[in-house]
Protein backbone atom coordinates (compact mmCIF):
# COMPACT_ATOMS: atom_id res chain seq x y z
CA UNK A 1 0.00 0.00 0.00
CA UNK A 2 1.41 3.07 -0.93
CA UNK A 3 1.08 6.35 1.49
CA UNK A 4 1.55 9.76 0.76
CA UNK A 5 2.44 12.06 3.41
CA UNK A 6 2.86 15.78 3.44
CA UNK A 7 4.08 17.84 5.42
CA UNK A 8 6.13 20.91 5.20
CA UNK A 9 8.48 19.48 8.23
CA UNK A 10 11.68 17.69 6.31
CA UNK A 11 11.91 15.53 9.41
CA UNK A 12 8.72 13.32 9.32
CA UNK A 13 10.50 11.25 6.74
CA UNK A 14 13.28 9.45 8.57
CA UNK A 15 10.37 9.55 11.39
CA UNK A 16 8.08 7.58 9.57
CA UNK A 17 10.80 5.46 7.92
CA UNK A 18 11.95 4.46 10.83
CA UNK A 19 8.55 3.54 12.54
CA UNK A 20 7.27 1.49 9.83
CA UNK A 21 10.97 -0.17 9.35
CA UNK A 22 9.46 -3.69 9.58
CA UNK A 23 6.69 -2.97 7.32
CA UNK A 24 8.62 -1.47 4.44
CA UNK A 25 11.30 -4.23 5.07
CA UNK A 26 8.21 -6.66 4.27
CA UNK A 27 6.91 -4.26 1.47
CA UNK A 28 3.38 -4.17 3.47
CA UNK A 29 4.00 -0.69 3.32
CA UNK A 30 5.49 2.13 0.56
CA UNK A 31 6.07 5.86 1.70
CA UNK A 32 6.31 8.79 -0.42
CA UNK A 33 6.93 12.25 0.95
CA UNK A 34 6.02 15.60 -0.37
CA UNK A 35 7.00 18.77 1.56
CA UNK A 36 3.96 20.72 0.77
CA UNK A 37 0.34 20.94 -0.69
CA UNK A 38 1.33 22.34 -4.02
CA UNK A 39 4.02 19.65 -4.10
CA UNK A 40 1.43 16.75 -3.10
CA UNK A 41 -0.92 17.63 -5.98
CA UNK A 42 2.24 18.29 -8.47
CA UNK A 43 3.15 14.07 -7.19
CA UNK A 44 -0.80 13.36 -7.48
CA UNK A 45 -0.86 14.61 -10.89
CA UNK A 46 1.81 11.49 -11.72
CA UNK A 47 0.97 9.18 -9.45
CA UNK A 48 -2.58 9.75 -8.02
CA UNK A 49 -3.55 5.83 -8.74
CA UNK A 50 -0.64 4.20 -7.13
CA UNK A 51 -1.69 6.38 -3.85
CA UNK A 52 -4.01 4.71 -1.39
CA UNK A 53 -3.63 7.07 1.77
CA UNK A 54 -2.83 10.25 2.02
CA UNK A 55 -1.40 11.85 5.50
CA UNK A 56 -1.58 15.37 5.52
CA UNK A 57 -0.75 18.05 7.97
CA UNK A 58 -3.00 21.08 7.59
CA UNK A 59 -0.79 23.68 9.12
CA UNK A 60 1.28 24.47 6.42
CA UNK A 61 2.26 27.48 4.27
CA UNK A 62 1.04 28.56 1.55
CA UNK A 63 -1.47 25.52 0.51
CA UNK A 64 -3.40 24.84 3.55
CA UNK A 65 -4.10 20.89 4.31
CA UNK A 66 -7.97 21.83 4.01
CA UNK A 67 -7.25 23.02 0.74
CA UNK A 68 -5.23 19.93 -0.23
CA UNK A 69 -8.13 18.41 0.39
CA UNK A 70 -10.59 20.29 -1.33
CA UNK A 71 -8.64 19.76 -4.49
CA UNK A 72 -8.06 16.06 -4.22
CA UNK A 73 -11.75 15.51 -3.42
CA UNK A 74 -12.42 17.39 -6.42
CA UNK A 75 -9.25 16.46 -9.12
CA UNK A 76 -9.51 12.72 -7.79
CA UNK A 77 -12.99 11.75 -7.47
CA UNK A 78 -12.85 8.29 -9.49
CA UNK A 79 -13.24 5.23 -7.66
CA UNK A 80 -11.93 4.10 -5.44
CA UNK A 81 -11.21 7.36 -3.88
CA UNK A 82 -8.17 7.87 -2.21
CA UNK A 83 -8.33 8.20 1.95
CA UNK A 84 -7.65 11.16 3.20
CA UNK A 85 -6.58 11.50 6.71
CA UNK A 86 -5.22 15.29 8.17
CA UNK A 87 -3.07 15.86 11.01
CA UNK A 88 -2.89 19.09 12.72
CA UNK A 89 -0.84 20.54 15.98
CA UNK A 90 -4.45 21.66 16.66
CA UNK A 91 -6.42 19.03 17.62
CA UNK A 92 -9.84 21.21 17.77
CA UNK A 93 -12.78 21.18 16.77
CA UNK A 94 -13.32 24.10 13.92
CA UNK A 95 -10.06 21.70 12.03
CA UNK A 96 -11.67 19.03 12.50
CA UNK A 97 -15.26 20.05 11.56
CA UNK A 98 -13.68 21.72 8.44
CA UNK A 99 -11.54 18.58 7.94
CA UNK A 100 -14.35 16.11 7.92
CA UNK A 101 -17.08 18.65 6.34
CA UNK A 102 -14.43 18.53 3.22
CA UNK A 103 -14.36 14.88 2.99
CA UNK A 104 -11.76 13.65 5.17
CA UNK A 105 -11.49 9.86 6.33
CA UNK A 106 -10.15 10.35 9.51
CA UNK A 107 -8.69 13.05 11.51
CA UNK A 108 -5.20 12.41 13.76
CA UNK A 109 -3.49 15.01 16.53
CA UNK A 110 0.09 15.79 16.64
CA UNK A 111 2.17 14.57 18.50
CA UNK A 112 1.73 11.34 16.09
CA UNK A 113 0.65 8.46 18.46
CA UNK A 114 2.46 5.61 15.78
CA UNK A 115 0.59 2.94 17.44
CA UNK A 116 -3.06 4.58 16.86
CA UNK A 117 -1.93 4.80 12.97
CA UNK A 118 -0.63 1.76 12.49
CA UNK A 119 -3.99 0.56 13.47
CA UNK A 120 -5.77 2.34 11.63
CA UNK A 121 -3.67 1.25 8.68
CA UNK A 122 -4.14 -2.20 9.87
CA UNK A 123 -7.80 -1.84 9.63
CA UNK A 124 -7.46 -0.21 5.84
CA UNK A 125 -5.54 -3.11 4.73
CA UNK A 126 -8.09 -5.55 6.24
CA UNK A 127 -11.11 -3.49 4.91
CA UNK A 128 -8.97 -3.31 1.74
CA UNK A 129 -8.56 -6.99 1.37
CA UNK A 130 -12.18 -7.60 1.96
CA UNK A 131 -13.66 -4.96 -0.34
CA UNK A 132 -11.02 -7.28 -2.96
CA UNK A 133 -11.64 -10.29 -1.94
CA UNK B 1 -8.13 146.03 37.59
CA UNK B 2 -6.17 144.40 40.45
CA UNK B 3 -9.54 143.00 41.83
CA UNK B 4 -9.32 140.40 38.67
CA UNK B 5 -5.50 139.15 40.30
CA UNK B 6 -6.35 138.81 43.56
CA UNK B 7 -9.72 136.74 42.67
CA UNK B 8 -7.71 134.35 40.37
CA UNK B 9 -5.04 133.75 43.10
CA UNK B 10 -7.85 133.21 45.48
CA UNK B 11 -9.39 130.81 43.20
CA UNK B 12 -5.98 129.41 42.08
CA UNK B 13 -4.76 128.73 46.13
CA UNK B 14 -8.96 127.41 46.52
CA UNK B 15 -8.67 124.52 43.83
CA UNK B 16 -5.31 123.76 44.64
CA UNK B 17 -7.10 122.88 48.29
CA UNK B 18 -9.44 121.20 46.76
CA UNK B 19 -7.45 119.16 44.19
CA UNK B 20 -5.72 118.04 47.24
CA UNK B 21 -8.53 116.92 49.46
CA UNK B 22 -9.06 113.23 50.23
CA UNK B 23 -5.24 112.91 49.22
CA UNK B 24 -2.28 111.95 52.00
CA UNK B 25 -0.88 115.85 51.32
CA UNK B 26 -4.45 117.48 52.39
CA UNK B 27 -3.13 117.70 56.23
CA UNK B 28 0.46 118.55 55.14
CA UNK B 29 -0.99 121.86 53.04
CA UNK B 30 -4.55 122.65 55.01
CA UNK B 31 -3.20 125.46 57.01
CA UNK B 32 -0.63 127.46 54.59
CA UNK B 33 -3.07 126.58 51.92
CA UNK B 34 -6.54 128.54 53.92
CA UNK B 35 -4.06 131.23 55.41
CA UNK B 36 -2.58 132.09 51.63
CA UNK B 37 -6.62 132.04 50.87
CA UNK B 38 -7.15 134.59 53.21
CA UNK B 39 -3.88 136.48 53.52
CA UNK B 40 -4.52 137.01 49.41
CA UNK B 41 -7.93 138.78 50.12
CA UNK B 42 -6.92 140.74 52.58
CA UNK B 43 -3.53 141.87 50.68
CA UNK B 44 -5.94 142.60 48.19
CA UNK B 45 -8.53 144.88 50.09
CA UNK B 46 -5.64 146.49 51.83
CA UNK B 47 -4.02 147.84 48.31
CA UNK B 48 -7.61 148.63 46.80
CA UNK B 49 -7.82 151.07 50.34
CA UNK B 50 -4.21 151.98 51.03
CA UNK B 51 -2.36 152.29 47.95
CA UNK B 52 -4.98 155.36 46.79
CA UNK B 53 -4.09 156.71 43.11
CA UNK B 54 -1.28 154.85 42.27
CA UNK B 55 -3.01 152.54 39.84
CA UNK B 56 0.28 150.90 38.06
CA UNK B 57 1.39 150.07 41.48
CA UNK B 58 -2.06 147.95 42.17
CA UNK B 59 -1.79 146.20 38.96
CA UNK B 60 1.84 145.06 39.37
CA UNK B 61 1.35 144.30 43.00
CA UNK B 62 -1.53 142.24 42.26
CA UNK B 63 0.36 140.07 39.29
CA UNK B 64 3.78 139.95 41.23
CA UNK B 65 1.26 138.31 44.14
CA UNK B 66 -0.08 135.87 41.40
CA UNK B 67 3.63 135.65 39.97
CA UNK B 68 4.47 134.41 43.87
CA UNK B 69 1.69 131.77 44.11
CA UNK B 70 2.19 130.29 40.78
CA UNK B 71 6.04 129.93 40.95
CA UNK B 72 5.86 128.72 44.47
CA UNK B 73 3.37 125.94 42.98
CA UNK B 74 5.91 125.27 40.24
CA UNK B 75 8.78 124.88 42.62
CA UNK B 76 6.89 122.38 44.87
CA UNK B 77 6.83 119.08 43.96
CA UNK B 78 3.49 118.61 46.13
CA UNK B 79 1.91 120.02 43.46
CA UNK B 80 3.16 118.50 40.29
CA UNK B 81 -0.13 117.24 39.33
CA UNK B 82 -1.72 121.00 39.68
CA UNK B 83 1.48 122.51 37.43
CA UNK B 84 -0.49 122.42 34.32
CA UNK B 85 -3.21 124.41 35.68
CA UNK B 86 -1.56 127.21 37.65
CA UNK B 87 0.72 127.95 34.15
CA UNK B 88 -2.91 129.27 32.66
CA UNK B 89 -1.99 132.31 34.96
CA UNK B 90 0.66 133.72 33.28
CA UNK B 91 -1.12 135.67 30.12
CA UNK B 92 -2.91 137.20 33.41
CA UNK B 93 0.00 138.18 34.77
CA UNK B 94 1.88 139.65 32.01
CA UNK B 95 -1.20 141.30 31.23
CA UNK B 96 -0.93 142.69 34.65
CA UNK B 97 2.83 143.73 34.67
CA UNK B 98 2.09 145.33 31.19
CA UNK B 99 -0.69 147.12 31.92
CA UNK B 100 1.41 148.55 35.84
CA UNK B 101 4.05 149.37 33.44
CA UNK B 102 1.82 151.39 30.57
CA UNK B 103 0.10 153.40 33.34
CA UNK B 104 3.52 154.34 34.70
CA UNK B 105 5.50 155.04 31.66
CA UNK B 106 3.12 155.75 29.05
CA UNK B 107 0.00 157.48 31.12
CA UNK B 108 -1.66 159.29 27.99
CA UNK B 109 -1.61 156.09 26.01
CA UNK B 110 -3.08 154.25 28.75
CA UNK B 111 -5.62 156.63 29.24
CA UNK B 112 -6.29 156.74 25.29
CA UNK B 113 -6.60 153.20 24.91
CA UNK B 114 -7.37 151.87 28.55
CA UNK B 115 -10.15 149.71 27.15
CA UNK B 116 -8.12 147.34 25.37
CA UNK B 117 -5.99 146.71 28.32
CA UNK B 118 -9.49 146.49 30.22
CA UNK B 119 -10.18 143.56 27.87
CA UNK B 120 -7.25 142.07 27.53
CA UNK B 121 -7.19 141.45 31.34
CA UNK B 122 -10.57 140.30 31.19
CA UNK B 123 -9.53 137.84 28.43
CA UNK B 124 -6.89 136.47 30.22
CA UNK B 125 -8.70 135.95 33.28
CA UNK B 126 -11.22 134.14 30.94
CA UNK B 127 -8.61 132.24 29.41
CA UNK B 128 -8.04 130.66 33.22
CA UNK B 129 -11.36 129.42 33.66
CA UNK B 130 -10.86 128.02 30.44
CA UNK B 131 -7.91 126.02 31.18
CA UNK B 132 -9.67 125.21 34.47
CA UNK B 133 -12.05 123.58 32.20
CA UNK B 134 -10.34 121.51 29.89
CA UNK B 135 -7.93 120.31 32.39
CA UNK B 136 -10.37 119.31 34.50
CA UNK B 137 -11.94 117.08 32.09
CA UNK B 138 -8.53 115.99 31.48
CA UNK B 139 -8.16 115.35 34.74
CA UNK B 140 -11.21 113.51 34.85
CA UNK B 141 -10.13 111.46 31.73
CA UNK B 142 -6.78 110.92 33.06
CA UNK B 143 -8.81 109.48 36.44
CA UNK B 144 -11.16 107.17 34.39
CA UNK B 145 -7.97 106.29 32.34
CA UNK B 146 -6.22 105.36 35.61
CA UNK B 147 -9.24 103.44 36.72
CA UNK B 148 -9.35 101.52 33.45
CA UNK B 149 -5.34 100.91 33.86
CA UNK B 150 -6.39 99.46 37.38
CA UNK B 151 -8.87 97.38 36.22
CA UNK B 152 -6.74 96.30 33.45
CA UNK B 153 -4.13 95.69 36.50
CA UNK B 154 -6.54 93.74 37.98
CA UNK B 155 -7.88 91.91 35.08
CA UNK B 156 -4.33 90.96 33.80
CA UNK B 157 -3.10 89.91 37.50
CA UNK B 158 -6.36 87.52 37.23
CA UNK B 159 -5.65 86.01 33.72
CA UNK B 160 -2.05 85.49 34.97
CA UNK B 161 -3.17 83.80 37.71
CA UNK B 162 -5.63 81.37 35.37
CA UNK B 163 -2.58 81.07 33.26
CA UNK B 164 -0.56 79.81 35.68
CA UNK B 165 -2.94 77.33 37.27
CA UNK B 166 -3.75 75.67 33.55
CA UNK B 167 -0.09 75.73 33.21
CA UNK B 168 0.53 73.79 36.44
CA UNK B 169 -2.41 71.60 35.16
CA UNK B 170 -0.90 70.89 31.71
CA UNK B 171 2.40 70.01 33.11
CA UNK B 172 0.34 67.59 35.50
CA UNK B 173 -0.90 66.05 32.24
CA UNK B 174 1.78 66.25 30.43
CA UNK B 175 3.37 64.06 33.31
CA UNK B 176 0.52 61.60 33.19
CA UNK B 177 0.48 61.27 29.56
CA UNK B 178 4.00 60.57 29.64
CA UNK B 179 3.64 57.68 32.11
CA UNK B 180 0.85 57.02 30.37
CA UNK B 181 3.02 56.64 26.89
CA UNK B 182 5.59 54.58 29.01
CA UNK B 183 2.70 52.20 30.27
CA UNK B 184 1.24 52.01 26.05
CA UNK B 185 4.79 51.13 25.18
CA UNK B 186 4.63 48.08 27.59
CA UNK B 187 1.23 46.96 26.77
CA UNK B 188 2.06 47.49 23.16
CA UNK B 189 5.32 45.24 23.78
CA UNK B 190 2.88 42.83 25.43
CA UNK B 191 -0.26 42.60 22.99
CA UNK B 192 2.60 42.01 20.28
CA UNK B 193 4.14 39.05 22.32
CA UNK B 194 0.44 38.13 22.84
CA UNK B 195 0.12 37.39 19.87
CA UNK B 196 2.83 36.00 19.74
CA UNK B 197 1.56 33.39 22.01
CA UNK B 198 -0.24 31.25 19.91
CA UNK B 199 2.43 31.10 17.26
CA UNK B 200 4.76 30.21 19.70
CA UNK B 201 2.68 27.49 21.14
CA UNK B 202 2.80 26.23 17.56
CA UNK B 203 6.45 26.58 16.98
CA UNK B 204 7.72 25.07 20.39
CA UNK B 205 4.90 22.08 19.66
CA UNK B 206 6.69 20.98 16.15
CA UNK B 207 10.42 20.32 17.87
CA UNK B 208 8.87 18.70 21.01
CA UNK B 209 7.00 16.53 18.70
CA UNK B 210 10.33 15.34 16.61
CA UNK B 211 12.03 15.21 20.12
CA UNK B 212 9.45 12.65 21.68
CA UNK B 213 8.65 11.09 17.99
CA UNK B 214 12.55 10.22 17.46
CA UNK B 215 13.31 9.19 20.79
CA UNK B 216 10.43 6.55 20.63
CA UNK B 217 11.47 5.45 17.47
CA UNK B 218 15.53 4.87 18.92
CA UNK B 219 13.88 2.67 22.12
CA UNK B 220 12.09 0.57 19.63
CA UNK B 221 15.24 0.60 17.10
CA UNK B 222 17.51 -0.43 20.10
CA UNK B 223 14.36 -3.35 20.94
CA UNK B 224 14.84 -4.46 17.13
CA UNK B 225 18.91 -3.98 16.94
CA UNK B 226 19.58 -6.43 20.51
CA UNK B 227 17.10 -8.96 18.23
CA UNK B 228 19.27 -8.21 15.38
CA UNK B 229 22.29 -8.92 17.71
CA UNK B 230 21.13 -12.35 18.77
CA UNK B 231 21.01 -13.29 15.57
CA UNK B 232 24.19 -11.96 14.31
CA UNK B 233 23.21 -10.36 11.70
CA UNK B 234 26.00 -7.41 11.80
CA UNK B 235 25.16 -5.56 8.68
CA UNK B 236 21.79 -4.38 9.78
CA UNK B 237 22.89 -3.62 13.45
CA UNK B 238 25.07 -1.16 12.46
CA UNK B 239 22.56 -0.07 9.98
CA UNK B 240 20.24 0.73 12.98
CA UNK B 241 23.20 1.88 14.74
CA UNK B 242 23.41 4.75 12.41
CA UNK B 243 19.59 5.49 12.41
CA UNK B 244 20.07 5.84 16.23
CA UNK B 245 22.74 7.89 16.28
CA UNK B 246 21.21 10.10 13.33
CA UNK B 247 17.94 10.62 15.95
CA UNK B 248 20.08 11.49 18.62
CA UNK B 249 21.45 14.51 16.39
CA UNK B 250 17.68 15.44 15.28
CA UNK B 251 16.88 14.90 18.95
CA UNK B 252 19.75 17.69 19.78
CA UNK B 253 18.45 19.69 16.61
CA UNK B 254 14.68 20.28 17.48
CA UNK B 255 15.85 20.69 21.21
CA UNK B 256 17.91 23.70 20.24
CA UNK B 257 14.97 24.78 18.01
CA UNK B 258 12.98 24.84 21.55
CA UNK B 259 15.37 26.49 23.19
CA UNK B 260 16.10 29.16 20.52
CA UNK B 261 12.29 30.35 20.57
CA UNK B 262 12.07 30.27 23.83
CA UNK B 263 14.94 32.39 24.03
CA UNK B 264 13.76 35.25 21.49
CA UNK B 265 10.44 34.85 23.10
CA UNK B 266 12.38 36.12 26.46
CA UNK B 267 14.60 38.40 24.17
CA UNK B 268 11.57 39.93 22.69
CA UNK B 269 9.69 40.23 26.46
CA UNK B 270 12.67 41.71 28.37
CA UNK B 271 13.62 45.46 27.76
CA UNK B 272 16.11 46.46 25.53
CA UNK B 273 19.57 45.69 26.84
CA UNK B 274 21.35 48.38 24.41
CA UNK B 275 23.49 46.07 23.67
CA UNK B 276 24.35 45.33 20.00
CA UNK B 277 25.83 42.21 18.87
CA UNK B 278 26.47 40.49 15.62
CA UNK B 279 23.21 39.02 14.48
CA UNK B 280 22.45 36.29 11.48
CA UNK B 281 19.93 38.66 9.85
CA UNK B 282 18.58 36.06 7.85
CA UNK B 283 17.94 33.58 10.93
CA UNK B 284 16.24 36.04 12.02
CA UNK B 285 14.02 37.52 9.50
CA UNK B 286 12.84 33.83 8.67
CA UNK B 287 12.03 33.17 12.66
CA UNK B 288 9.74 35.89 13.26
CA UNK B 289 8.16 35.14 10.07
CA UNK B 290 7.32 31.94 10.94
CA UNK B 291 5.64 33.21 14.26
CA UNK B 292 3.84 35.91 12.57
CA UNK B 293 2.31 33.55 10.41
CA UNK B 294 1.15 31.17 13.03
CA UNK B 295 0.31 33.65 15.40
CA UNK B 296 -2.18 35.32 12.98
CA UNK B 297 -3.26 31.35 11.86
CA UNK B 298 -4.07 30.46 15.51
CA UNK B 299 -6.22 33.53 15.65
CA UNK B 300 -8.21 32.83 12.04
CA UNK B 301 -7.62 29.29 10.49
CA UNK B 302 -9.13 29.29 7.47
CA UNK B 303 -6.42 32.67 7.18
CA UNK B 304 -4.25 30.97 4.45
CA UNK B 305 -1.21 32.63 2.60
CA UNK B 306 2.19 31.73 0.56
CA UNK B 307 5.09 32.62 2.65
CA UNK B 308 7.79 33.55 0.16
CA UNK B 309 11.46 34.09 1.55
CA UNK B 310 14.52 35.09 -0.67
CA UNK B 311 17.69 35.49 1.41
CA UNK B 312 20.57 36.45 0.41
CA UNK B 313 23.42 33.39 1.31
CA UNK B 314 26.34 35.91 1.12
CA UNK B 315 24.54 38.50 3.55
CA UNK B 316 27.40 39.91 6.30
CA UNK B 317 26.43 40.11 10.34
CA UNK B 318 25.85 43.23 11.55
CA UNK B 319 25.61 44.59 14.39
CA UNK B 320 22.01 45.18 15.74
CA UNK B 321 19.76 45.04 19.03
CA UNK B 322 18.22 41.63 18.07
CA UNK B 323 15.30 42.04 20.07
CA UNK B 324 14.23 45.38 19.05
CA UNK B 325 15.00 44.36 15.30
CA UNK B 326 13.26 40.91 15.38
CA UNK B 327 9.79 43.53 16.81
CA UNK B 328 10.07 45.83 13.86
CA UNK B 329 10.05 42.57 11.82
CA UNK B 330 7.15 40.96 13.75
CA UNK B 331 5.00 44.59 12.78
CA UNK B 332 5.85 44.56 9.49
CA UNK B 333 5.20 40.80 9.13
CA UNK B 334 1.77 41.28 11.18
CA UNK B 335 0.98 44.27 9.13
CA UNK B 336 1.47 42.47 6.28
CA UNK B 337 -0.45 39.04 6.95
CA UNK B 338 -2.75 41.90 8.26
CA UNK B 339 -3.27 43.46 5.18
CA UNK B 340 -3.41 40.20 2.82
CA UNK B 341 -6.49 38.82 5.45
CA UNK B 342 -8.21 42.38 5.23
CA UNK B 343 -7.86 41.84 0.96
CA UNK B 344 -8.97 37.92 1.60
CA UNK B 345 -11.96 38.72 3.04
CA UNK B 346 -13.36 41.15 0.19
CA UNK B 347 -11.70 39.11 -2.83
CA UNK B 348 -13.08 36.42 -4.25
CA UNK B 349 -11.43 32.50 -4.45
CA UNK B 350 -8.79 33.72 -7.12
CA UNK B 351 -6.91 36.10 -4.72
CA UNK B 352 -3.83 34.64 -3.34
CA UNK B 353 -2.31 36.08 -0.24
CA UNK B 354 1.39 36.41 -0.42
CA UNK B 355 3.61 38.05 2.01
CA UNK B 356 7.45 37.90 0.96
CA UNK B 357 10.67 38.67 2.96
CA UNK B 358 13.97 39.26 0.85
CA UNK B 359 17.20 40.43 2.42
CA UNK B 360 20.27 42.01 0.55
CA UNK B 361 23.28 44.36 0.37
CA UNK B 362 22.86 47.61 -1.39
CA UNK B 363 25.37 50.26 -1.54
CA UNK B 364 26.86 49.40 1.79
CA UNK B 365 23.78 49.03 3.15
CA UNK B 366 21.63 46.05 4.37
CA UNK B 367 18.26 46.00 3.64
CA UNK B 368 15.63 43.88 4.42
CA UNK B 369 12.24 44.26 2.26
CA UNK B 370 8.67 42.51 3.51
CA UNK B 371 6.39 42.80 0.75
CA UNK B 372 2.38 41.82 0.79
CA UNK B 373 -0.43 42.23 -1.84
CA UNK B 374 -2.94 42.92 0.21
CA UNK B 375 -5.45 46.05 0.42
CA UNK B 376 -2.16 48.67 0.56
CA UNK B 377 -2.13 51.97 2.03
CA UNK B 378 -3.80 54.89 0.72
CA UNK B 379 -2.03 57.77 -0.24
CA UNK B 380 -4.29 60.21 2.14
CA UNK B 381 -2.67 58.23 5.53
CA UNK B 382 0.93 57.24 3.59
CA UNK B 383 2.42 60.19 5.66
CA UNK B 384 0.89 59.20 9.06
CA UNK B 385 1.50 55.66 8.96
CA UNK B 386 4.57 56.39 11.48
CA UNK B 387 3.13 59.16 13.73
CA UNK B 388 2.79 57.31 17.30
CA UNK B 389 -0.77 56.43 17.83
CA UNK B 390 -2.34 56.79 14.04
CA UNK B 391 -3.87 53.20 13.16
CA UNK B 392 -6.48 52.71 10.54
CA UNK B 393 -7.59 49.60 13.02
CA UNK B 394 -11.06 49.28 14.74
CA UNK B 395 -10.77 50.33 18.13
CA UNK B 396 -8.76 47.60 20.40
CA UNK B 397 -7.40 45.88 17.70
CA UNK B 398 -4.41 48.31 17.44
CA UNK B 399 -2.30 50.73 19.38
CA UNK B 400 -1.10 52.45 16.60
CA UNK B 401 2.20 52.52 17.96
CA UNK B 402 3.56 49.52 16.14
CA UNK B 403 5.21 51.22 12.95
CA UNK B 404 6.36 53.97 15.60
CA UNK B 405 8.28 52.24 17.40
CA UNK B 406 9.77 50.75 14.50
CA UNK B 407 10.77 53.33 12.96
CA UNK B 408 12.36 54.50 16.41
CA UNK B 409 14.51 51.44 16.74
CA UNK B 410 15.34 51.73 13.08
CA UNK B 411 16.30 55.11 12.52
CA UNK B 412 17.73 55.97 15.91
CA UNK B 413 18.59 52.97 17.37
CA UNK B 414 20.58 52.13 14.32
CA UNK B 415 20.74 54.90 12.53
CA UNK B 416 19.03 52.92 9.47
CA UNK B 417 15.74 53.67 7.83
CA UNK B 418 12.55 52.35 6.95
CA UNK B 419 11.47 53.48 3.14
CA UNK B 420 7.28 53.03 2.22
CA UNK B 421 6.30 51.79 -1.22
CA UNK B 422 2.71 51.05 -1.20
CA UNK B 423 -0.57 51.08 -4.18
CA UNK B 424 -3.89 50.97 -2.68
CA UNK B 425 -5.22 48.12 -3.46
CA UNK B 426 -2.68 45.90 -4.75
CA UNK B 427 0.70 45.59 -2.93
CA UNK B 428 2.88 47.04 0.13
CA UNK B 429 6.70 46.85 0.57
CA UNK B 430 8.49 48.04 3.69
CA UNK B 431 12.59 48.00 3.47
CA UNK B 432 14.46 48.33 6.58
CA UNK B 433 17.55 49.82 5.62
CA UNK B 434 20.37 49.27 8.05
CA UNK B 435 24.44 50.40 7.43
CA UNK B 436 26.66 48.00 7.31
CA UNK B 437 29.82 49.38 9.35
Amino acid sequence: MKILVVDDEADVQPLFLQRFRKEIRNHELEFDFALSGEAALDYLREKHSEVVLILSDINMPGMSGIDLLTRIRHDYNSPPPPVVMMITAYGDEENHRQAMQNGANDFLTKPLDFNLLKEKLKTLTDNGQDIGS
Amino acid sequence: MQFFYYLAAFLLINRLGKSLKYTPLALKWKTMISYGQWGVLIVGIMCSVYVGDWDWAKDILGSGVLLGIVLFIDREADFKHFKSYSFAHYPLIAVGFITGLTELIAEDFYEKHDEYFVVATVAAFIWIFGRWATSKKQQEEIRIVGARNAELDMLVAQRTQELTNQKNELEKTVSLLQTTQEQLIQSEKLASLGELTAGIAHEIQNPLNFVNNFSEVSVELLDEMEQELNDGNMEEVIAIANDIKQNLEKIRHHGQRADNIVKSMLQHSRASTGQKEPADINALADEYFRLSYHGLRAKDKSFNAELVTDFNATLPKVNVLQQDLGRVLLNLYNNAFYAVQQKQKTSGNDYKPMVKVSTAVVNKSLQIKVEDNGIGIPDAVKDKILQPFFTTKPTGEGTGLGLSLSYDIVAKGHGGKIDIDSKEGEYTKFTVILPIS
